[in-house]
């Protein structure tokens, strides 16, 4: 680690030096990007849109999901792991992410289908009347036709993308910056995050929320100007893209965590006051590391809505976010692969589990079902978890590599 | 037959001297007049009906009120070929039977074909419905009595007034007698003989609070929009409207729209445009074309593709389409739309104004006076009937958050499983209810069983878990929440996800009605009441008795209370089962009101952790203030919108977040050496 700090910090090599030794530094970040990019290809393969067509679109669109929650997972390891702020509401960005890229997909596609119906018309539609009959479209389903003022940039997938990463970041940093400077710290900081979230589903339940109250929004897996193309193909990009986004996040937040600002932020998490007292402003930090991980999320969040093709704020309730917390602790915290490994292990394991796959058990008179039984056991285990595997899985990886002899992992 | 044509001849003569018409011949029994009065019965008619009804009414003939319901509704038949009046219903063999009159009996069967239905018109009907209610007003059973007068009270009409005074005069219930009073005021109000009977009968209910009183207040103050060249005199002037800039209020006045009425949404109470369509199509005043009229001429005058000297094509936007329309307008094809000019100089040359639609302005005036008086009760009785509910949410809240005071609080240790603890409690309850069903015995067994089970439950999370994380606060909530999914999942395989009842006993039914704005259920008292006692004995147990001493010495220093003789682990188990016990009883009460179900703790849990953190960690004080903050803070915001409770929790919690900012330690913060505990 320090090796790593000082081929960073020493900046003479030529262009592209650093991040090379850095990986060099750093086997296990090249071992992770490459079992990925070896993964995204394998899947492609068997996949139905390139590929012989084993592994079915479905199973294809579930796997880029997971890799949407191995990068939020990410970004709760980031907030959680190395600095030490559990939040309970990291959910609440990844839904506005997701919210964001739906209000374009869902207005570009609506205004593609009433353009169609408009050539039918003797005269050319106004823009005005393309706007109302697609508000029409829209929020009939809530009792409107009106577009809300949030709705303005909808119609650009520039302003939307961009609203993907500004809206959770402002909503961050504004949370943040009034949670920090007021010293809100420990089991408090995590219950406020959860009022948060709480108040943004509650918020966005409401019909006339702007964005279809419990409808939420829906046929995001259609993308727009594309109606031809299989979703078997539409599938396998997106798949492309939610490990390119894993990759460059892992990538991005290791360099962050290796860098002097990751020894400041892990000081931070041991004892802040400590921290404080040598000069360094921790809100400052504390606030930049809550954005960046919130802004990391909502791009997980913008990735994951197109392939599940439906966004709700049922989403966002608190026990979403709970869950995040729950796949980084089983993974195990403070170490990046860990949050990706407890988010791909439990959620594909409940997906298993939820999806009717295993056979029950006859116990008896009484049959165990696992769709039933899952919660339960996810629960206990999680328990056990915290009380005998602090270190999660990730922990396993440290005691295997102690036995080779390399104590640093 | 020669006394039917008798008849008929008289009717006819009656008939055309309708305003001089005797009561008909007076037979001895109500077949007899009936059947007498056959010709006029079949083809009633308003100017006809009359003595018959009165003399239906003055031979006080018991079946005489369900005769005329009978006939208001239709049901009464006659007979082809002796003209008999019956009323029909149909029986197992497919033909009629047919039900005398007089006694109600069956007295004959006929085909359908034999009869025929008598159809009153509609005035006959108002008619018969009228004085079936005097009928019934006169009635000697005070239940009849009391029904039709609810039946005025909901329908009145200005002939009713009479029959109700007669009444008045010879009630003998002192109850119906009130009531009837009231009835006579209201209809007096509307339809009383001359002004100063109108206007005293609105007085006197200027101490009142009813809705009834109300209703029929504000018919009398309706009115009417109009306009003229100049305000003309002599009218019941309402109000001014200045198109475009008053506002109506609610009170019936109007102002200028302020900044303050637009950040409100309170729009003008008619626009510039509006005004204009009240105008337009007289005095040479041009009919505005709309955006759809103008379109479809637009399409009406397409010439090869062109229309107005535009290009089809280039009519995709609103300029373009109003410049052809007036190319078309220029050229006489279309009838021009006026301007906005022409528009604003037509409203500024007339004036509108909104008159009463009852003339008397005496009555109108004193109708305001008291729907002011009245309507600013029934808000102050409003506000009290909120603080009222505030108070009793507050109890809720304060009951599902005392045992995370103590736990959280106290011991400092988050429970997220706190919520199903309040499940677990609830469920208590509904087993027990299974098993002894009077309702007030059950639950006087499931209070002390729903402790005992989350008390146990409680000590058990402790010894197995929670003791082996007091010094990792995050993981203790990490560990807990799984329990709390592990709980919840079990509850649903045991109990499954449809809502089970916790019925409250028979006495804690409805509410108590303090007047027609403030009630409040019993319910809600008793939870408020078990609030105050839990409140009570929780702050003697911490207070007054040795475990609470020995838990605020753990709490304060447990390495130093340890080599003071006390236990730790011992108080820390007994103070965790204690806070688990009382989320428990919690359980039973929420449960009584809410349905139970496996989510019912999630329900509560972020609101239990914001009412002690709001409150203040580490004393119950703090909790009591945070209860009654966020209690009366709900209503508060529900109050201003009172269809959406949802916007009202987002905007509380947004308050909570803010409020956090000023005061990080809560309302009742612990100061000195306690708080770094």
């Amino acid at each position: 680690m320090t090796a790593a700090n000082t081929s960073l910090n020493s900046g003479k090599v030529a262009l592209g030096g650093p991040l090379t030794r850095f990986l060099m530094n750093n086997p296990s970040t090249l071992l992770f990007i490459g079992l990925l990019a070896l993964f995204t290809i394998v899947t492609t393969l068997l996949g139905e849109g390139l590929g012989i067509g084993v592994v079915s679109t479905s199973m294809v669109k579930t796997l880029g999901k997971t890799l949407c929650f191995c990068l939020v997972a990410i970004a709760m390891d980031l907030v959680w792991g190395f600095c030490g702020i559990l939040s309970l509401g990291h959910f609440a960005f990844f839904g506005l992410g997701g919210y964001m890229i739906g209000m374009w997909l869902m207005y570009a596609r609506t205004e593609i289908i009433v353009l169609k119906a408009g050539k039918a018309a003797t005269m050319p539609m106004t823009p005005e009347e393309i706007r109302s009959a697609v508000g029409e479209q829209i929020f009939g389903v809530v009792g409107g036709s009106e577009f809300p003022l949030i709705w303005a940039f909808a119609d650009s997938l520039f302003m939307q993308l961009l609203f993907v990463i500004l809206v959770p970041g402002l909503l961050a940093l504004v949370f943040g910056w009034l949670a920090f400077r007021s010293r809100v710290t420990g089991v408090y900081l995590s219950i406020l995050t959860q009022a948060m979230t709480l108040a943004l589903a509650l918020y966005l339940f409401q019909n006339d929320s702007g964005l279809r109250g419990n409808n939420g929004l829906s046929g995001l897996q259609n993308l727009p100007g594309m109606e031809s193309t299989p979703q078997a193909l539409v599938s396998i990009w997106f798949l492309w893209a939610s490990a390119f986004a894993l990759g460059l996040g892992y990538l991005l937040v290791k360099l962050l965590v290796e860098s002097k600002l990751g020894n400041v932020i892990r000081a931070i998490r041991d004892d802040e006051s400590r921290v404080r007292f040598l000069g360094y402003n921790v809100e400052a930090y504390k606030l930049f590391i809550f954005v960046l991980s919130a802004v990391i999320a909502a791009i997980a969040g913008a990735l994951y809505y197109p392939q599940a093709g439906i966004i709700n704020p049922a989403e966002i309730a608190p026990i979403a976010s709970i869950y995040l917390a729950v796949w980084v602790a089983i993974g195990g915290r403070g170490r990046l692969y860990g949050a990706v490994i407890g988010a791909a292990f439990v959620s594909l394991l409940s997906s298993w589990f939820t999806g009717g796959q295993i056979p029950d058990i006859q116990l008896g008179a009484y049959r165990i079902q696992w769709v039933n039984w899952w919660l339960v056991l996810l629960g206990l285990s999680f328990v056990a978890t915290t009380l005998y595997a602090p270190q999660g899985l990730g922990g396993l990886f440290d005691h295997l590599s102690r036995k080779k002899g390399n104590p640093d992992g | 037959m020669l006394r039917i044509l008798l008849t008929s001849l008289l009717l006819t003569w009656l008939g055309a001297s309708a305003a001089l018409a005797q009561t008909p011949a007076s037979p001895s029994g109500f077949r007899e007049l009936l059947q007498e009065n056959f010709k006029l019965i079949q083809r009633s008619s308003v100017k006809t009906v009359g003595p018959l009804l009165s003399a239906i009414r003055d031979g006080k003939f018991e079946q005489g009120a369900e005769f005329l319901s009978k006939w208001e509704e239709k049901d009464v038949w006659y007979r082809k070929q002796d003209n008999r009046l019956f009323y029909v219903k149909p029986n197992a063999a497919k033909a009629y039977d047919l039900v005398d009159i007089e006694t109600g009996e069956v007295t004959a069967t006929a085909k359908k074909g034999d009869l025929r239905q008598i159809k009153p018109n509609s005035g006959v009907r108002a008619m018969l419905s009228a004085a079936l209610v005097e009928f019934r007003l006169a009635s000697s059973d005070p239940n009849i009595r009391r029904e039709s007068l609810e039946s005025i009270s909901r329908n009145a009409k200005p002939e009713h007034l009479k029959a109700l005074r007669e009444a008045i005069a010879v009630e003998t219930d002192a109850d119906l007698k009130t009531r009837f009073g009231m009835i006579e005021r209201l209809l007096a109000m509307q339809y009383g003989e001359n002004t100063e009977v109108r206007v005293s009968a609105i007085q006197s209910f200027k101490e009142s609070l009813g809705l009834e009183v109300r209703a029929s207040l504000n018919p009398l103050l309706s009115t009417s929009i109009q306009h003229a060249d100049k305000l003309p005199s002599g009218i019941n002037l309402a109000r001014v409207i200045v198109p475009g800039q008053t506002v109506l209020l609610d009170d019936g006045t109007t102002r200028k729209q302020t900044l303050i009425d637009r950040l409100f949404d309170r729009n003008v109470e008619m626009t510039v445009d509006e005004a204009y369509e009240r105008l337009a199509g007289k005095n040479g005043l041009k009919e505005v074309v709309s955006r759809e009229q103008r379109d479809a001429a637009l399409v009406d005058n397409l010439d090869q593709g062109r229309v107005g000297g535009f290009n089809l094509a280039d009519l995709d936007n609103e300029n373009a389409r109003n410049r052809a329309y007036r190319a078309l307008a220029d050229a006489g094809k279309v009838p021009s739309s006026p301007d906005g000019e022409e528009i604003a100089d037509a409203v500024s040359n007339h004036v509108f104004y909104a008159t009463y639609d009852e003339s008397d302005k005496s009555v109108t005036d004193a109708a305001r006076d008291t729907l002011g008086r009245i309507n600013m009760a029934v808000r102050w009785n409003t506000y009290l009937d909120l603080f009222l509910d505030a108070i009793s949410l507050a109890s809720i809240y304060f009951l599902a958050a005392i045992g995370l005071a103590i736990t959280f609080g106290v011991m400092r240790v988050i429970n997220m499983a706190h919520g199903e603890f309040i499940m677990m409690g609830a469920y208590t309850g509904y087993v027990v209810q299974q098993f002894i069903t009077n309702y007030t015995l059950s639950i006087l067994v499931a209070i002390p069983m729903a402790f005992a089970v989350t008390f146990a439950a409680g000590v058990a999370l402790e010894r197995l878990v929670i003791r082996y994380l007091y010094n990792r606060p995050l993981e203790t909530l990490l560990a807990t929440f799984g329990i709390s999914i592990a709980l919840q999942q079990l509850a649903k395989n045991i109990f499954g996800t449809q809502a089970r009842p916790l019925t409250a006993p028979d006495w804690l039914d409805g509410a108590l009605v303090i007047n027609d704005v403030v009630s409040i259920s019993w319910i809600r008292i008793a939870i408020f009441a078990l609030g105050t006692i839990f409140f009570a004995g929780l702050w003697w147990t911490l207070n007054k008795t040795r475990l609470g001493l020995e838990t605020r010495a753990v709490v304060q220093n447990p390495r130093m209370a340890a080599s003071m003789g006390i236990n730790p682990d011992r108080i820390n188990m007994l103070t965790f089962g204690l806070g688990s016990g009382i989320a428990g009883i919690a359980g039973v009460a929420i449960g009584l009101y809410a349905k139970v179900t496996s989510e019912l703790g999630s329900d509560y849990i972020v609101q239990s952790f914001m009412t002690v953190v709001i409150g203040g960690v580490g004393n119950i004080w703090g909790t009591l203030a945070g209860a009654g903050l966020i209690g009366i803070l709900q209503k508060l915001i529900e109050n201003f919108n009172p269809s959406n409770t949802l916007a009202a929790q987002t905007y509380m919690i947004i308050f909570i977040i803010i409020f956090i900012q000023f005061r990080p330690r809560g309302l009742i913060a612990l100061k000195g050496r306690a708080a770094e505990a």
